[in-house]
């Protein structure tokens, strides 16, 4: 602790002005305060700029894929990954990574197509190429994509599933579902946790011990079986986009006791706050210390639990779609993507088929960093 | 005539905290009345109800506490043209705590300073948001003249460099700072009447005095009348025009400040001041009151402070409560000893 004070220090020093330090001390806002610490911070920092790629690969998918995510082909149908090669079978070195053409055979003892590269075919990859059609971000129509091959060779990074469709394109679409799903189950948590939490804190009294036995209760629910039992609710015949949405309220309706519970405690402290009185004694009304005087005194904390809660819906989706019970094809969610791989030989066999785990896990990790870091920043007796 | 220029009558006020342990009296038969651009002052020990005695003429007694019994009738002015002075009144203890009506009166009409400038500032916000919010809660302004209205207000208080003061952060501010800000909150409203509820506890004496200085300067520029809560005596004679002796939840007596210091009646303000050291007097020991306080969950039968009393007449003091008398014109005492005078 006290190494990395010292080390912080002269960064702080550094950072004002010479000419302003005199008369600026101590003018920095709350959030002022709160973003330095937390760009002091290397873990947190890396899980943002992590976050901001993963977001920026999901929004822009049809691009960084070279392929259209439902686009299948029965001649490559569980490929592994083509890795970017810059060295030949004859040890030549190319400036530009190429990939190998694939030569198919047909394995007559586990009675599957064997896919191999083939080292006399060489693909030179190209870059900001033309190939399938796709509108950015869903408005202007545009074809090109940052890599891909000449046909008839093919570019497959991240292999092909059991149909024969690009994992890397249908890994970076999950992503849109995957990603998001634990913002909008958020923001609805934030709503739902926030509000009952500051009512149960504000009033007190038999309110409070209602909300707080209903929490207790519905925390005392397994999960799983609850949102397996809210997600069974969902009538079958619903378009993607609407499941998409009562899978987010399903997670946040399980997910708001914990947010609540937090803001209930805190409301509690700040209710008995001499400045709550003096609002009370300036004639404004219990909305007004609510909305004005409790909400942003609570607000940091609200946003490091909320944070911190993500990584817990992303995981919620990806386990509720394993199940075959939250997002169904042919939308795709990481989760979808995983039940491909949920028998042994499958793994074995096709063990990329794992990779859209690798992107929860990285996702997970970056989240929880930053809501560490927030976490720490948002704490006034952090050093 | 003395009713007329009245701005806040309490007659007989119980305010009552129910909490597990028993019910606590904090404040059981307080009389007080503060006359229009006067200073009252409230004094008495540590817990003698002087702060819930405020808080019940605001109507925002924390809970579990709960007014039972008495009146707080607020003369507000209609007219003030001089020849005439038409003042309608009303009876606080009847309106609803989180009411409008109350709403538009706290803040307004009576607005309070509170005991720790510390934390009675919200921290998220600048000091002119919390001096604007006062404002735009009460007066139909934008925020640009509620903006110019606050740097007025701090400029009044005496705050150096009103114009950036205004865009601080609490905390960026000292405790004598911070309590020219909440005085500057609490007169944004022209209100009239201001409760200062020991305004300068948590202060250094050095900021004390200027804090005093500048509210009894505020008071004779606005005529805002003031109920001072404190327990020092000082203070009381170098800022008040009337005085209320509490003990125990009671007003034991109530008198114009010379009376107070010079002709107490009660035993219990006689007994206060004689445990207050004095310049210029020759060395002696100082004289402290017997006893101690009483336990707030058991107080005693009859007048309250009998056991500590060195005139206690046994069968009368230890059984009946004294009744509150008028012994001279603005001068009320709670004892035993003045009941004769006044049959």
């Amino acid at each position: 602790m006290r190494a990395k004070s010292t080390s912080a220090n002269p960064a702080i020093q550094a950072a004002a002005p010479e000419g302003a330090a005199a008369t600026d001390v101590g003018r920095l806002s709350l959030w002022q305060l709160m973003k330095r610490r937390f760009l002091r911070n290397r873990l947190a920092m890396a899980g943002t700029v992590m976050l901001v790629i993963l977001y920026l690969l999901a929004l822009l998918a049809d691009f960084f894929a070279p392929y259209h995510y439902l686009a299948k082909s029965q001649d490559y149908v569980l490929l592994p990954p083509q890795w970017p090669r810059f060295v030949d079978a004859e040890g030549k070195f190319h400036s530009r990574p190429f990939v190998y053409g694939i030569e198919t055979v047909l394995d007559t003892y586990n009675l599957r197509y064997m896919h191999k590269a083939d080292p006399t075919q060489i693909y030179p990859i190209g870059f900001f190429v033309r190939g399938a059609e796709y509108k950015l971000l869903g408005l202007i129509p545009a074809d090109i994509h940052l890599f891909g091959v000449q046909e008839p060779g093919t570019c497959y990074i991240l292999g092909t599933d059991r149909l024969g469709q690009d994992l890397l394109a249908r890994t970076l679409h999950g992503g849109r579902v995957s990603l998001t799903i634990g913002l909008v189950g958020v923001a609805l948590t934030i709503m739902l946790g926030s509000a009952l939490g500051t009512a149960s804190g504000y009033y007190g009294g038999v309110t409070d011990t209602l909300m707080q036995r209903g929490i207790e209760i519905l925390a005392s629910f397994p999960q799983i079986p609850l949102w397996a039992a809210f997600a069974a609710a969902v009538p079958p015949e619903w378009s993607s986009l609407k499941r998409y949405f009562a899978l987010s309220v399903i997670l946040s309706l399980v997910n708001w006791t914990g947010l609540a519970r937090q803001v209930r405690s805190k409301v509690l402290a700040y209710r008995e706050m001499d400045y709550t009185s003096a609002a009370r004694a300036v004639g404004a009304s219990d909305w007004r210390i609510i909305l004005i005087h409790m909400l942003p005194n609570a607000l940091s904390h609200i946003i490091v639990v909320a944070t911190l809660s993500i990584p817990g819906m992303i995981l919620a989706e990806t386990s509720l779609s394993f199940l075959g019970l939250g997002i169904q094809p042919p939308m795709v969610s990481w989760g979808v993507l995983l039940q491909d791989a949920t028998n042994v030989t499958v793994i074995v066999l096709n063990p990329w088929l794992l990779i859209p785990g690798l992107f929860v896990i990285v996702a997970v990790l970056a989240f929880n960093f930053v809501g560490d870091g927030l976490r720490d920043a948002a704490d006034p007796f952090a050093i | 005539m003395a009713e007329l220029d009245e701005v806040l009558r309490v007659d007989e006020l119980r305010t009552y905290f129910y909490t597990q342990e028993g019910t606590v009296r904090a404040v059981d038969g307080a009389s007080f009345a503060v006359k229009r651009g006067q200073v009252l002052g409230i004094v008495g020990e540590s817990g003698c109800g002087k702060s819930v005695a405020a808080q019940s003429i605001l109507r925002i007694v924390p809970p579990p506490g709960r007014i039972v019994g008495g009146q707080i009738i607020y003369h507000r002015q209609v007219a003030a043209d001089g020849a005439s002075n038409l003042s309608e009144m009303l009876n606080l203890t009847e309106m609803h705590p989180r009411g409008q009506e109350m709403r538009s009166i706290r803040g307004s009409e009576i607005s309070m300073v509170f005991q720790e400038p510390m934390t009675s500032l919200d921290p998220v916000y600048t000091v002119g948001d919390q001096i604007m919010e006062a404002i735009t809660l009460h007066q139909n302004v934008d925020r640009r003249e509620a903006r110019k209205r606050a740097i007025e207000m701090l400029e009044q208080v005496g705050m150096p460099r009103p114009g950036e003061i205004v865009d601080n952060y609490p905390h960026q501010l000292s405790g004598g700072m911070r309590q020219r800000v909440m005085i500057a909150i609490a007169l944004s409203c022209h209100p009239s009447l201001l409760i200062a509820d020991e305004p300068t506890t948590a202060l250094d004496v050095t900021t004390e005095a200027q804090i005093l200085d500048l509210m009894r300067n505020l008071q004779k520029q606005t005529g805002t009348a003031i109920v001072y809560i404190t327990h020092n005596l000082g203070v009381i004679a170098e800022m008040c025009d009337d005085v209320a002796v509490m003990y125990l939840g009671k007003v034991v007596e109530q008198a114009d400040v010379d009376s107070i210091f010079y002709d107490p009646k009660h035993p219990y303000t006689q007994a206060l001041l004689r445990s207050i050291p004095r310049i210029g007097q020759a060395r002696k020991r100082l004289e402290p009151i017997k006893g101690i306080v009483p336990d707030p969950y058991a107080i005693p039968q009859g007048c309250p402070f009998w056991p500590r009393c060195i005139h206690a007449m046994p069968g009368l003091c230890d059984h009946d409560q004294p009744e509150y008398v008028p012994i001279a014109p603005g001068h009320s005492v709670r004892c035993h000893l003045f009941r004769q005078e006044a049959m």
